[in-house]
């Protein structure tokens, strides 16, 4: 059996990354685009991890805290702005949103 | 043995993010992104990394995930959509080019053109193994040393996003509007006035009953009266 090396981990945080990005493009209801960013942000943390078992550094693990700190503020402010345009608009996509005012 | 754990944990994260993309239904794209996020956990374990893989966990499946579908039930959004017309011609091309480009170049710069990482090693601080540090105790070192200002900024990150959050959910007026009758409220509600009007029914019956009772014993006693004087 192969070993795994950090190409692994990488090529499959790129593929992870290349799915989310193409659901944020095509997809319309604002909650699976936020979903998809949600892919995007993991395939991130997955090239952090890699990289910092590759090059035995714990800083990428620690930068991992970060991402995930803001993913969280992230959602929480998102799902709020969801909600609020949801209230006024329900079922809104991401095509009836191209304008910001209400 | 990590090759097998490897396999299935990544064919696991990309089977649950096509899931995310490709589900008509929020609600089964966030059961979706669930087992992405756990495979992701795994993966982070096969790499050593104990304290992220248990805060993937609780703070993403556990909090985030849980957060969406919190969203999804509240809004009432979670009808399936129509994913066969394209609303934008040539959009779907586009993207899976777009898409497909960055993963080839990703995969050619990180796979072929290059043996790995390059930069300086250990330059934070070293990564030992889980027998002579643990994890969690390495994190902290340099978490509370040399990030010691970026987490202090997250403190400040969290506290405007907690504040944003409220301030976004309220309605413009200030005071929080009632929310709209749901269906389950609503059917009670209904079958509370029909029960009720039923109920007012039967009494005005035994009412308008009674009633006449009485007025047919008033009317008896006073013939029994009229008969007694005369």
């Amino acid at each position: 059996m192969p070993e795994v090396d950090a190409a692994y981990y990488l090529i499959l945080a790129a593929m992870l990354f290349s799915i989310g990005a193409f659901g944020l493009l095509v997809r319309r209801n604002p909650l699976v685009m936020f979903m998809c960013v949600e892919l995007m942000l993991n395939a991130v943390n997955l090239t952090f991890v890699a990289f910092s078992r590759d090059l035995n550094d714990v800083g990428g693990q620690v930068n991992v805290f970060f991402v995930l700190v803001v993913a969280a503020a992230e959602v929480v402010v998102g799902l709020a702005i969801i909600v609020a345009v949801m209230r006024h608009r329900p079922g809104a996509t991401a095509d009836d949103l191209s304008v910001l005012r209400g | 043995m990590e090759f097998v754990v490897f396999v299935v944990a990544a064919i696991m994260v990309l089977a649950g993010a096509v899931g995310v993309v490709a589900s008509r239904h929020p609600v089964h794209s966030a059961l979706s992104l669930v087992g992405t996020l756990f495979s992701v956990a795994v993966l982070f374990v096969l790499q050593e990394a104990h304290l992220l893989a248990a805060v993937q966990v609780i703070v993403y499946t556990g909090a985030i995930v849980v957060l969406f579908l919190f969203v999804i039930m509240l809004l009432g959004v979670d009808e399936a959509e129509e994913l066969d017309i394209e609303p934008i011609a040539g959009q779907r091309p586009i993207a899976i080019g777009l898409a497909a480009a960055s993963a080839v170049l990703a995969i050619v710069v990180f796979a072929v053109t290059t043996d790995g990482a390059t930069g300086a090693r250990s330059a934070t601080a070293e990564l030992l193994p889980e027998q002579v540090k643990p994890n969690i105790n390495q994190i902290a070192e340099v978490l509370f040393t040399d990030y010691v200002f970026a987490f202090e900024l997250t403190a400040l990150l969290l506290t405007i996003a907690v504040v944003g959050a409220v301030v976004l959910s309220r309605s413009a007026g200030g005071d929080f509007e009632p929310a709209p009758e749901s269906v389950l409220a609503k059917t009670q509600r209904e079958t509370a006035e029909a029960e009720q009007a039923i109920l007012d029914e039967v009494a005005a019956k035994v009412a308008a009953q009674d009633a006449a009772k009485e007025a047919a014993a008033s009317q008896a006693d006073e013939a029994t009266e009229e008969a007694a004087d005369a």
